[in-house]
């Protein structure tokens, strides 16, 4: 294996994506809203193609913005057909990004021409990449240092989600926990379910443009659900899914380049090796987790705690 | 604004043209016309199911756990079999076998950990495509694969449908349709009532994976159609459609396997129509727009006839609350003065104190009650009840004080409760129910309401 | 084919294990033990059921009442023990067995109508792969007549009252015609009629010779209700004829220092003094 520096900022990309990812990812768990990040990431394309429409350019910023309004979009038609039509929450999500989808198709189709939008590069996205496209350079000592511009777009993201999450930690909490006793508090439970779905749009707009949606989905979800089967602490959860991830991000790009070649093949993708790999921890913490995984759960039922062992209480 | 759809405008189709797709003369449109009609047929009749079930995203999880599948079968095939990679069969079979693992395991993950539904369908989704990208990648290295490859399973290649694809997904409808009919009371009580079901000892498990396995069918050869994200779209929108028509679950189905039909024809058709209209994109939007005209529209749950509905209870209630309001100052006031109770006038003001009414709402309350003839404005500060309103409003009067006793008599509320609780309850009483109480609290001796009222109820205004 | 043994009404057959255990109780219970995670719900459950008796399964919230119903129909797994219906495991005895679930436990919007709903208690007769006849329909509107709403049998389950889907909760299982009933709250959030109705059906089931187990969490009515109680905390505190079990002594072991509790507790004692 033939390690550099751009193996190095591949991993630190992905990391970066995985902190960005977990902690709205844990959040969207615990509130049973999984799939949002998905729904989001397919539903963007219009918003890509009307940016682009409307402006002529493909300058990052713009597609930025139109894609995230279209990311809040998605929350906002689902939670309207849940409410107004009484329908299935997960069937909403699925007609809404569904449809937003065939409309960015469609405009793509209909204008392309103009636009050189390839649908499947936003979908695949490329982490190898990230690396040619340098914000900056310096110098440290000797060596001179580049830094892409994935890595400052990620690292925003990551810390703008980390300060919402920091500063919003109750009310986030109390919100995903119980709505209603949120309400009763004066917390204003439906903004806190649209600064997350925000959360989720920008995350996921932001990471799929530089290293594709695969990866974000992947990152909002496994590591969160992984970090669920460890803790019952809601900031552990946090930690851990931030630390899963990143993990997953140092492992799966070590597989990217090393297993191809054990079975003939040149190289694989990043980033779907990084799905990949979450899959991975997963299930180890699935089968051996200590309190929830499937192992203690079979051992358990044989070895139940005797609540009478102790004297009774007899008032 | 949208500079560049200007100038590429739409080149209206020729009446020739119209028929010779509408009568499907050409064979390659009518394969596709055909094929997408009959695919929306069976994803309707198994998306009920799966709405019902509360799993519509499974689905999603599902197409995407095809994708690994399709890139390792074309790598077994070229690789080991010495076979053409773009057999299709073994490509679908390829699907077919990681879209069920992927379904096992997200039942697997939900049955046997904390995890639920949706994280389960979430990680499954992310984990597989991801397998699946990685898979592609390596298979676009391989010697045997051209550059119109594998891609046509993520966006559809609904123009190219090849007759093998319109025999497989015919084979397929006709699958799912046989098992729906089948099975319709198994899957019906699997989807009312799990635990009832599993009591009984339908296996639970099995019905699952039966369901579970006809969408992956369907997904499987709708992926090829209509393309890994639409295909999605197919299986939610005709059954959430068909849900607002009726309370009827054999209505349901076959409703919303005619919403996927005409989707999928008339988007095909469209498309064929039409210059640069991507079919799969068409039927979706076609899909999305009669699920919009079925949600404000629906004749059993659509919006509009909630709306109505709630508006007109709304109406009945205030229209009870003011003439019984009145009834009770007209009363009130007679009992004072011993009046005729029909001559005494209620001053504007008392009735606005008797309840926590605005002038706003009395003011509309007594309008509305105006043009119903049931109030009689004397003038600008005093109203009477009319001859009619004195009748049902002695009714509604009557009506309200039998619930407060049968409250007081038969039900351990507090007696201080019971006026609000009636307020509420009185608006759901049907007729038949009155009686009943009528005669039931007869029999106990509940005192009758003042002298004329009873008789006002009973036989119209004193 | 949902098992073949389901067409074996109660047989003589002896049962699986010699023991003190009454062979033709219709339930016994042999050291019951449920857990979640290592803490356990249900723990040594031992208990027989005499034929003909209404029980009451009473207890606090968390004592594990739905968890006992759910054990003995094979809904949640069981750490150990044994559940015998007439001498024999559930599994084979299904059809003699009617089950009542928690009202919540379903989705009341589904679009079935009444009727629909009394009919699913006939399914396992009717087969795999058949239709539902007349005859079945016939049978889920005497169902349905015998708890006063047959006039109700088209109407769409989200348009019923809860009391009234309570009803339909209990005529889909009379449909099943079983002789052992499990009722899992059926007095939960009905109306005071509803109450009543379910209590004269409960006493005519019983009067038919069928036995039925209903858990119930108020406590003022347990004396009038049944004639048999389960005092359940974890374990069974009590278990026998109403009149000798339901006494301040054993309610004390059984809610343990929940004062409230208590309180209601005492007032049902005092009502039995009355009584």
């Amino acid at each position: 294996m033939n390690w550099i520096v751009d193996d190095t900022w591949i991993v630190i990309i992905g990391a970066l994506t995985a902190i960005a990812c977990a902690l709205p990812g844990c959040f969207l768990v615990l509130r049973g809203m999984s799939m949002m990040g998905d729904a989001i990431s397919h539903a963007v394309l219009p918003g890509l193609a009307i940016a682009f429409l409307v402006t002529g350019t493909r300058a990052s910023f713009t597609m930025f913005i139109g894609a995230a309004v279209v990311g809040v979009l998605t929350a906002v038609f689902t939670q309207w057909i849940t409410n107004l039509g009484k329908v299935d929450r997960g069937a909403s999500m699925g007609i809404v990004f569904t449809t937003l989808f065939a409309l960015g198709l469609l405009l793509i189709v209909q204008a392309a021409d103009y636009v050189d939008l390839d649908p499947g590069c936003v979908l695949y996205g490329n982490i190898e990449w990230t690396t040619f496209d340098v914000s900056f350079e310096f110098n440290w000592g000797s060596t001179l240092v580049f830094v892409p511009r994935a890595a400052i777009i990620l690292g925003s993201v990551a810390l703008l989600n980390l300060c919402i999450t920091v500063f919003f930690f109750k009310e986030l909490k109390i919100s995903a926990f119980d709505p209603e006793l949120a309400t009763t508090q004066g917390i204003n439970a439906q903004l806190m379910h649209y600064l997350l779905m925000t959360q989720v749009a920008i995350t996921t707009v932001a990471a799929f443009e530089v290293v594709g949606s695969i990866i974000v989905i992947a990152m909002l979800v496994t590591p969160a659900a992984t970090a669920h089967l460890l803790t019952d602490r809601l900031h552990w959860m946090l930690v851990i899914s931030a630390i899963i991830g990143a993990s997953a991000a140092g492992i799966g790009h070590v597989l990217a380049i090393v297993v191809p070649p054990l079975i003939g093949f040149e190289s694989t993708t990043t980033s779907g090796m990084m799905a990949v790999t979450t899959g991975l921890l997963f299930i180890v913490a699935w089968l051996f987790a200590p309190n929830y995984g499937w192992l203690s759960r079979i051992l358990s039922r044989k070895d139940v705690e005797n609540p009478f062992s102790g004297p009774l209480p007899t008032d | 604004m949208v500079s560049g759809l200007h100038n590429t405008g739409l080149d209206w189709p020729s009446i020739e043209a119209l028929l010779n797709v509408l009568l499907l003369e050409n064979s390659t449109t009518a394969k596709v016309v055909i094929s997408t009609t009959v695919l929306g047929l069976a994803s309707g009749l198994v998306g009920c199911f799966l709405l019902l079930r509360k799993r519509s995203l499974m689905g999603d999880a599902l197409s995407h756990a095809c994708l690994p599948g399709i890139g390792l079968a074309f790598i077994v095939m070229t690789q080991f079999m010495g076979l053409e990679g773009k057999n299709l069969s073994g490509l679908l079979l390829g699907a077919t076998i990681t879209g069920i693992i992927g379904v096992v395991l997200v039942m697997m993950i939900r049955n046997t950990s904390r995890i639920k539904d949706d994280a389960a369908m979430g990680i499954v989704l992310s984990v597989f495509f991801g397998l699946g990208t990685v898979v592609l990648t390596l298979v676009q290295q391989s010697p045997g694969y051209s550059a119109a490859g594998l891609e046509s399973f993520i966006y559809g290649k609904t123009a190219s449908i090849t007759q093998q694809d319109a025999d497989m997904i015919q084979a397929v409808a006709a699958v799912v349709f046989l098992c729906s009919v089948l099975l319709f009371k198994e899957f019906k009580l699997l989807c009312f009532d799990e635990g009832f079901s599993r009591s009984q000892g339908w296996p639970v498990n099995g019905l699952d994976v039966i369901l579970l396995a006809l969408v992956t069918l369907v997904t499987v050869v709708g992926l090829q159609a209509v393309g890994l994200i639409l295909i999605i779209a197919f299986l939610i929108t005709p059954a959430a459609a068909a849900r607002f028509w009726t309370n009827d679950l054999t209505v349901m189905v076959i409703l919303s396997a005619i919403i996927g039909s005409i989707s999928g024809w008339l988007g095909a058709t469209l498309s064929a129509l039409l210059p640069r209209l991507p079919a799969g994109a068409v039927i979706v939007l076609v899909a999305a727009m009669i699920f919009m005209f079925s949600m404000f529209f629906g004749s059993a749950r659509g919006v509009v006839r909630r709306w109505l509905s709630m508006y007109k209870l709304k109406r009945k209630i205030g229209r009870q609350h003011l003439l019984r309001a009145v009834f009770e100052i007209q009363e009130a006031l007679c009992l004072e003065q011993s009046k005729d109770p029909a001559n005494v006038a209620v001053p504007f003001k008392t009735l606005l104190n008797h309840r926590s009414w605005t002038p706003k709402r009395v003011r509309q309350l007594l309008r509305q009650a105006d043009h119903e003839d049931h109030i009689d404005l004397i003038d600008g500060d005093n109203v009477r009840l009319s001859e009619s309103g004195f009748g049902e409003a002695a009714r509604i009067t009557r009506n309200h004080r039998l619930w407060e006793i049968f409250l007081i008599t038969h039900a351990d509320i507090a007696a201080s409760h019971v006026d609000r609780d009636a307020d509420s309850v009185e608006h759901v009483l049907s007729p038949d129910m009155v009686r009943e109480l009528e005669e039931k609290l007869d029999m106990l001796g509940i005192p009758e309401s003042p002298h004329y009222i009873a008789q006002a109820a009973r036989g119209g205004p004193a | 084919m949902p098992d073949l043994a389901y067409h074996n009404k109660p047989s003589a057959t002896p049962p699986l294990r010699e023991d003190d255990h009454s062979p033709r109780a219709p339930l016994s219970i042999h050291d019951l033990t449920v857990a979640y995670h290592r803490k356990p719900v249900l723990w040594d459950i031992d208990l027989d059921i005499p034929e003909g008796k209404l029980v009451g399964i009473i207890g606090p919230n968390g004592a594990g009442k739905s968890t006992l119903i759910k054990a003995c129909l094979d809904l949640v797994p069981k750490a150990s023990g044994l559940v015998q219906v007439y001498g024999q495991p559930y599994k084979r005895q299904r059809s003699v067995v009617g089950y009542v679930p928690q009202r919540e436990s379903v989705d009341w919007d589904f679009p079935v109508s009444a009727l629909d709903v009394v009919t699913m208690g006939l399914y396992r007769d009717i087969g795999w792969f058949k239709v539902v006849r007349r005859k079945h329909k016939d049978i889920a509107r005497a169902a349905l007549d015998r708890v006063g709403i047959s006039h109700l049998a088209e109407r769409q389950i989200s348009q019923l009252s809860g009391g009234q889907q309570q009803r339909v909760f209990l005529a889909r299982a009379l449909a099943q015609d079983a002789s052992l009933y499990f009722m899992d709250e059926p007095f939960a959030a009905v109306d005071a009629a509803t109450e009543r109705a379910i209590v004269t059906l409960l006493k005519d089931l019983q009067s038919q010779g069928k036995t039925t187990l209903v858990v119930h969490h108020d406590l003022a009515t347990v004396t009038q209700y049944f004639d048999y109680v389960i005092l359940l905390n974890m374990r069974v505190v009590a278990a026998g004829p109403t009149e000798e079990v339901f006494t301040a002594e054993n309610l004390h072991r059984t809610y343990g220092g929940k004062l409230t509790l208590l309180a209601e507790a005492g007032h049902a004692l005092s009502q039995i003094k009355r009584g």
